[in-house]
């Protein structure tokens, strides 16, 4: 029952704009593509904390919000970034489990140093917080190119680029609660698109030959 | 469809065996089933289908889903052959039934004339062994127009001025036209130059069996759900089982050829799920293991007779790696292109295909494309421009403002044979299985940087005629991670300089074959699988005709 209430409602999102030529030239990719969002629907985020305490839970919460904050638009926060993070360290980011064991310690300790009165990150305010932060951040900006992208053994950079991706993974994914981060980003939900796309190419007046008396010129 | 696969014992001599299935390996397994013989295909990685594509880019791209897998497989790097090799990440490439060909950008160039027949025509290049192939061109054609059919490639026959003869035009039309492909096609054309719908091995056109492409948005580095990228997996690799004479049996890592008194190669050696060690018997061996793991098994099955290694009596095997060079160019507009919709590239130029080294100071040639490769992490990560902060609400303004307003130019390039370039085996690196691992020794030849750098250029003088808001080029440097994986196992007619004849025969060995990336004497331009598939289909051809003739066996 809810397996076919889901595939109706994916049908439904998905074909609203869609032309009946197009629909029916792509049936069987529209049934696997909903096929796919249904294999993917049933992990949805866990209700409880695998990792964390929810003491410590409280703390990724507050980093995830200065990383991706809220303002006029969601932010880490709505994503529900720290579900996806506490989930992450015990399977794709097994790994980083000490970096976060190690990692939250050392931020009290360097929260307190900047600000005696601050017992905890999460009670410090937003300019307080990007202080202490900013004091942890070995790595200016992204890291130009794609490939060099890796996981790095620092605490903030571990939380700075778990939460870049618990806000931006496919929803399908158990991250990126309800697809707010796309939402952010302008990316549209659907699993198909058909043109034109944007701006650019809605006026575009189809395919012209190059000149026929284009040259074959040597630069 | 049930089909009623074949299940080969190991102790029955198949006719063939090929190791790996991607995109020479699928074809190889297709064309010699489909002439009647009698076929086991051992692929190392797994058997999966459209259902195991998702869209996760955690497990896709960073777990590895279809990509060989560092912890297992781990890989060292040096850039010269008199250097220690440091162990990291030197390589990435499709393990999986289909090979890389299940998440490559499916971009389908033929090689032009120019790339059979450089030496002749530009003469000898210094710190280089730049060599004409043993087939033209025109050897070539029919089987690129074999591809294009049977595989299926969307395109526009005669759109580019530049291009080579053919013999039929392309099978369907060019994908849809994208924001980006728009932009380009306008600027380029101001600039006097001649923009092309890219020929793309992506369905424009349904075919039996497979959708035509959905623009899901998550093609490169991702399987395709639909079926509508013309990977091995999705094409030849079912034209093969539909034989009912070919296996395709995956999980199966072979690690050496068995070879008898006479010098014969008699099967492969191979490791199952649980590494128990099997050999499977057969009359001959095809390897289509990819630019880097076609050299190594050729190196791993080194024995009294061969100590060397298998084909290698001369040293060349895993020699004259060629990786080609590609300078990114990213830039911003001013309103939404939403490029992140569809496959990754719609429009193409050649103009710069063929440069003279008189004029511009150096050897090679390129291509530039318009396009949007990026999912949203990776672009999270590294595409947005040199300064913006990694974290906070600058940070977050941009990434929003940007990911629908981005594209990239890419710039495909020559890369030029080089003795030193190579992958071998580590001394001291050992994989999973305890089998050395590959080592990557490469120092691009300053040629090649020249041209990386001469077409950013270009790729920039494009962007300004488009009026792009802003843009950047990511910096031109010596490449250590490859990707194409060309040129290590090189076809020749001289038995000193090359490691297979234009049969795809070796030297060496009667009844082993090797056809993949590693065949190519040269590199192309930056696009190389159509070629690589063309080879495979022309390969089955020759071997077949032998066989026929029983000069195999």
């Amino acid at each position: 029952m809810i397996e076919n209430l889901s595939r109706r409602n994916f049908l439904t999102r998905g074909s609203a704009a869609v032309s009946a030529v197009w629909l029916s030239a792509h049936w069987p990719a529209i049934v696997a593509a909903a096929e796919h969002a249904h294999h993917a629907a049933k992990s949805s985020a866990p209700p409880k904390f695998q990792f964390f305490t929810p003491e410590e839970a409280a703390e990724i919460d507050a980093i995830a919000a200065r990383v991706i904050p809220s303002d006029e638009t969601p932010g880490a926060r709505e994503a529900g970034v720290v579900y996806f993070i506490d989930r992450g360290l015990t399977t794709f980011a097994v790994d980083d489990q000490k970096t976060y064991r190690e990692g939250l310690p050392a931020l009290q300790a360097r929260a307190h140093e900047l600000f005696p009165n601050v017992e905890k990150f999460s009670t410090a305010t937003p300019d307080q917080q990007d202080q202490i932060l900013h004091s942890l951040d070995d790595q200016a900006g992204p890291a130009p190119g794609r490939r060099s992208a890796s996981t790095s053994n620092s605490f903030f950079q571990a939380v700075r680029i778990h939460t870049i991706v618990g806000f931006l993974i496919d929803p399908d994914s158990g991250g990126n609660h309800e697809g707010v981060g796309w939402k952010v980003i302008g990316r549209e939900p659907e699993h198909m698109f058909q043109p034109p796309f944007g701006y650019y190419d809605k006026d575009y007046a189809g395919w012209q030959p190059n000149p026929p008396d284009a040259e074959k010129t040597k630069a | 469809m049930k089909l009623d696969l074949p299940k080969y014992k190991t102790s029955d001599e198949v006719d063939f065996v090929v190791v790996g299935s991607g995109a020479a390996g699928g074809i190889m397994a297709k064309e010699l089933s489909e002439n009647g013989f009698r076929v086991v295909v051992l692929e190392q990685g797994p058997y999966l289908t459209e259902a195991d594509f998702i869209h996760d880019e955690i497990k896709v791209v960073n777990q590895d889903l279809l990509t060989n897998k560092p912890k297992l497989q781990p890989s060292s790097f040096r850039k010269t052959p008199n250097e220690k090799a440091k162990p990291q990440r030197a390589l990435v490439y499709g393990r999986c039934v289909g090979g890389t060909s299940v998440h490559f950008t499916a971009n389908f160039w033929r090689f032009h004339e120019i790339d059979f027949i450089e030496r002749s025509k530009v003469g000898p290049v210094p710190g280089a062994d730049l060599r004409d192939w043993p087939i033209t061109y025109a050897d070539l054609e029919p089987y690129y127009t074999k591809v294009e059919w049977e595989i299926g490639v969307s395109g526009l026959a005669g759109a580019s001025p530049f291009d080579p003869p053919r013999s039929k035009p392309y099978p369907m039309p060019p994908l849809p036209v994208k924001g980006s492909g728009v932009i380009f096609e306008r600027a380029a054309r101001k600039l006097g130059w001649h923009p092309f719908p890219a020929p793309m091995a992506i369905l424009s056109q349904s075919r039996p069996g497979r959708s035509a492409c959905i623009n899901c948005g998550f093609c490169l580095a991702f399987g395709c759900e639909v079926g509508a990228k013309s990977s091995s997996l999705a094409t030849a690799i079912r034209m093969a089982e539909k034989t009912g004479r070919c296996e395709i049996r995956p999980n199966s890592y072979v690690h050496r050829i068995e070879t008898d008194s006479n010098g014969r190669a008699t099967g492969a050696v191979y490791f199952d799920e649980q590494r128990n060690t099997h050999l499977q018997k057969a009359k001959a061996v095809v390897v289509c293991a990819n630019g880097a793991e076609t050299p190594r098994l050729l190196l791993l099955s080194a024995n009294k007779q061969f100590p060397n290694g298998l084909a290698n009596s001369n040293g060349v095997v895993g020699k004259y790696l060629m990786l080609n060079s590609g300078g990114v160019t990213n830039a911003v507009f001013e309103h939404p292109l939403n490029d992140y919709k569809g496959f990754a590239v719609s429009r193409l130029l050649h103009d710069f295909y063929e440069l003279d080294p008189q004029k511009v100071g150096f050897y090679g040639g390129g291509g530039i494309d318009a396009r949007f490769d990026a999912t949203p992490i990776s672009f999270a990560t590294g595409s947005l421009p040199p300064g913006t902060p990694g974290w906070g609400k600058t940070f977050k303004d941009t990434l929003a403002h940007n990911f629908n307003r981005t594209m990239e130019l890419f710039c495909h390039g020559t890369s030029l044979a080089v003795e030193n370039n190579s992958f071998s085996l580590d001394p001291d690196l050992k994989d999973a299985w305890g089998l050395p691992a590959l080592c990557l020794t490469y120092k691009d030849h300053p040629d090649d940087l020249k041209l990386w750098a001469w077409q950013n250029q270009r790729a920039n003088e494009l962007l300004d005629a488009a009026g792009a808001i802003k843009k950047w080029s990511q910096p031109v440097g010596e490449q250590q991670f490859a990707v194409h994986l060309l040129g290590t196992c090189r076809m020749g007619n001289d038995p000193k300089t090359s490691v297979i004849n234009s049969d795809h025969r070796t030297h060496d060995v009667k009844n082993l074959f090797l056809c993949d990336g590693s065949s190519l004497v040269t590199s192309g331009r930056g696009q190389p699988t159509m070629t690589i598939e063309a080879l495979a289909f022309r390969a089955a051809d020759r071997i077949t005709a032998l066989a026929k003739r029983g000069e195999i066996t």
